[in-house]
């Protein structure tokens, strides 16, 4: 590891201050209303020129949508109003190919956020996606050559329909449970990575999300596909400006990683303190194939979010890596779920929450494992940091075991900020909050450094903002 | 002019009594060192000095540079240039070394209105000063004193006191626990810190740390309150006589 005193200062800019405040006027509203309906749909449909498969896709979505309940479990959802939200939004009429292309308001929300400078030297790619539309995608040539393709789902559905439809959908099908349904009728925008067999893509691969308009829910889609001996790493992050009306996040992530091959899936969710973010992110990994998951959330009302790893082939392994943050008004619903079908397969999950000023943060995960998985291994292992009185923090772990030569291990633990700790680091002139920013940044650091060094950094900043607000 | 003037203060941990009119003054330039057996409240003085929020000061008041700093909190009178060479330094996993330094010495650059080095000329100084501590681990690789040897973190604690450049530090039972050669760079570390213009106040129970530092003042504490006051010459008594006889 380099000297990382440098790394120190960099990031820690302006911008993030106001990170959840900043949002440019617009008008994004005058085509679509409220509420999801058949006209809605097609009117998706129509406007993004699609096949009829992918209409018919997203009408069955829509039926299945509407019988669908709520599910019966987990945080509140009574206060969100499924009618008032706006199911699609268009930023600009056309894909910019080039930053300069990039209408003005739009480069300001992200320059606010750093984003361009960013991604200038170390992304290799780059999919940014402002409202619905993906408004800025650029690949390096050298990935070009080696096949693989990186681009907005809707543009891919044009120039590689039989690939997308081979997969779109297969991993979460929208009978999964109503907020797959509603996704697969609403789904709009995102990203489409093909990974050839055997092609090991070094750098991480980098998406940017966004979602900005008011009451406006985002349903992008991102669709992974890892083949054989492949290698790589996709990471995105998100966050939203705050307004007054709920706003519902419910994106769909399906990774398909075939035999031998591995891959990396980070993501940092910060989404406006108003926002239900009720995504679904699965993969499908096929025999001696690796998964692993790291991400970090932040931000939201309420966050229900178990990145599911369906161990499909002998041998498949598992790592999920996550760090939960939860605040006034929060509820940080997290966790994993891995489903072992094969013999062999092995899952480890290491979660981290911290909660404070009345948040809620659980941990709820799920290890299942099927009759044919012999000698499956399992551990689960949460911390939870609680930094005062009124917040809260839960672990809820199911496991089923339908074989009895799996092993399984489960370890919780939770607690506070310790006192001769804040002291010790105040006696050098940091102040209460700075202090505690340290020891949580300490805490979550096995995970944050999983990422790559411009997130770490990020993320490192929200828990600093998040802990001035707390403390003093 | 004394830097560091304490009245009759009486301190409690929950409803137990630690220290009990307890006055002292420390001049600067001077070391003042205190002694006394276990339990006699020197280690709780070092800490309450600081402001260890365990600690309840009851009555009397602490005076540092001019300042009644009896209710400040540790950062401030941190930034006032008191600093504690911890009995035993906080293990904190997660957060890394380097940085952490650096941190703590801009916040207290800001707090004291002085500009503060850049990063490079910073980690030139951390060099100079590991080299010094004969710290020969890449401690930049390490977090915040975990897993370090008892040596590894007094020297630890040295190397924060040469680089926060504090005006009185407080030594806690800095000597104990040392192997000879450690015993050596903590002892010599102190004797570098101490200048005209700064002062020092050494918690121990041995003789041995005054092989490197010029007593000025010797005091003897027992049973939470002060024994005996005296110079060079009282620590010399105390190694004969042992403490019993002091203090009573």
């Amino acid at each position: 590891m380099p000297m990382p005193l440098a790394a120190l200062n960099q990031g820690k800019t302006k911008a993030h201050d106001s990170m959840w405040d900043n949002h440019d006027p617009s008008g994004y509203m005058s085509k679509t209303r409220p509420g999801l309906d058949e006209d809605v749909v097609r009117f998706i449909s129509q406007e993004k020129d699609e096949p009829d498969w992918m209409l018919e896709k997203r009408l069955e979505s829509l039926a299945l949508y509407k019988t669908a309940s709520l599910p019966n479990w987990g945080p509140d959802l009574s206060r969100l109003d499924l009618n008032r939200i706006t199911y699609y939004a268009r930023a600009v009429d056309k894909q910019a190919q080039d930053w300069k292309d990039v209408p003005p308001d739009i480069k300001n929300t992200f320059d606010r956020l750093g984003i361009p400078q960013a991604e200038q030297e170390v992304l290799a790619g780059v999919g940014a996606q402002y409202e619905s539309t993906v408004i800025y995608h650029s690949l390096r040539e050298q990935f070009k050559e080696q096949g693989v393709i990186f681009e907005d789902l809707d543009v891919a559905l044009k120039n590689h329909e039989a690939l997308v439809r081979k997969y779109f959908m297969k991993c979460i099908p929208p009978t999964l449970h109503k907020f797959a349904a509603l996704h697969g009728a609403a789904w709009s925008g995102g990203t489409f990575l093909y990974i050839p067999r055997g092609v090991r893509v070094d750098m991480p691969l980098q998406a940017y999300f966004r979602m900005n308009a008011k009451g406006m829910g985002q349903f992008e889609h991102t669709l992974i596909i890892v083949e054989e001996d492949a290698q790589a790493h996709y990471i995105e992050g998100c966050s939203a400006p705050r307004y007054g009306v709920d706003s519902l996040h419910a994106g769909a992530v399906e990774i398909f990683v075939a035999a031998r091959a591995r891959f990396r899936y980070s993501s940092v969710e910060s989404w406006s303190k108003d926002a239900y973010n009720l995504n679904t992110k699965r993969a499908l990994v096929e025999t001696g194939a690796h998964m692993e998951w790291v991400g970090g959330n932040f931000g939201s009302h309420v966050t229900m979010l178990y990145p599911c790893s369906v161990l499909k082939g002998r041998g498949a392994t598992a790592d999920h890596l996550g760090v939960a943050f939860s605040g006034a008004g929060q509820t940080q619903d997290t966790g994993a779920k891995a489903i072992h079908l094969a013999p062999d397969t092995s899952s480890n999950i290491v979660m981290k929450s911290i909660s404070r000023d009345g948040g809620r943060s659980i941990y709820r995960g799920l290890i299942d494992i099927a009759p044919e998985a012999d000698n499956a291994a399992s551990s689960v292992k949460c911390d939870a940091l609680i930094l005062d009185e009124k917040s809260e923090s839960d672990t809820i772990p199911l496991i089923r075991t339908k074989n009895q030569s799996a092993v399984l291990a489960h370890e919780a633990t939770a607690g506070r900020l310790n006192e001769e700790d804040l002291f010790y680091l105040q006696s050098r002139g940091l102040s209460e909050a700075q202090a505690s920013a340290m020891i949580v940044n300490g805490f979550i650091e096995p995970i944050v450094k999983e990422l790559p060094l411009e997130y770490a950094v990020e993320m490192n900043r929200m828990v600093e903002l998040e802990m001035e607000g707390s403390v003093g | 002019m004394d830097i560091l003037e304490i009245e009759n203060l009486k301190v409690r941990a929950g409803d137990k009594l630690i220290l009990d009119d307890v006055s002292l003054k420390v001049a600067l330039g001077q070391v003042c060192v205190i002694m006394g057996p276990n339990g006699s409240g020197k280690s709780t003085l070092a800490s309450t000095l600081m402001g260890h929020p365990a600690y309840t000061v009851e009555s009397g008041r602490i005076s540092f540079s001019g300042k009644d700093i009896t209710r400040a909190k540790p950062e401030e009178r941190a930034a006032l240039g008191l600093f504690l060479s911890f009995q035993q330094p906080r293990e904190i996993a997660g957060v890394d070394y380097y940085p952490f330094l650096f941190e703590a010495y801009k916040s207290l650059a800001l707090s004291r209105r002085e500009e503060a080095m850049d990063v490079f000329a910073f980690k030139q100084m951390l060099d100079e000063q590991a080299t010094r501590l004969d710290i020969k681990d890449d401690w930049g690789r390490r977090y915040l004193n975990s897993g370090f040897s008892g040596g590894e973190k007094k020297k630890s604690e040295m190397l924060q006191l040469a680089l926060l450049q504090p005006r009185l530090a407080i030594f806690d039972e800095v000597d104990s626990g040392l192997d000879v050669d450690a015993l050596e760079v903590v002892g010599q570390a102190i004797a570098d810190y101490i200048k005209p213009e700064t002062s020092a106040l050494i918690v121990t129970h041995y003789q041995r740390i005054l092989k490197y530092v010029r007593a000025d003042q010797v005091v003897v504490m027992s049973g939470g309150r002060i024994a005996a006051v005296g110079g060079p010459d009282l620590a010399a008594r105390l190694e004969k006589e042992g403490f019993e006889n002091l203090a009573s």
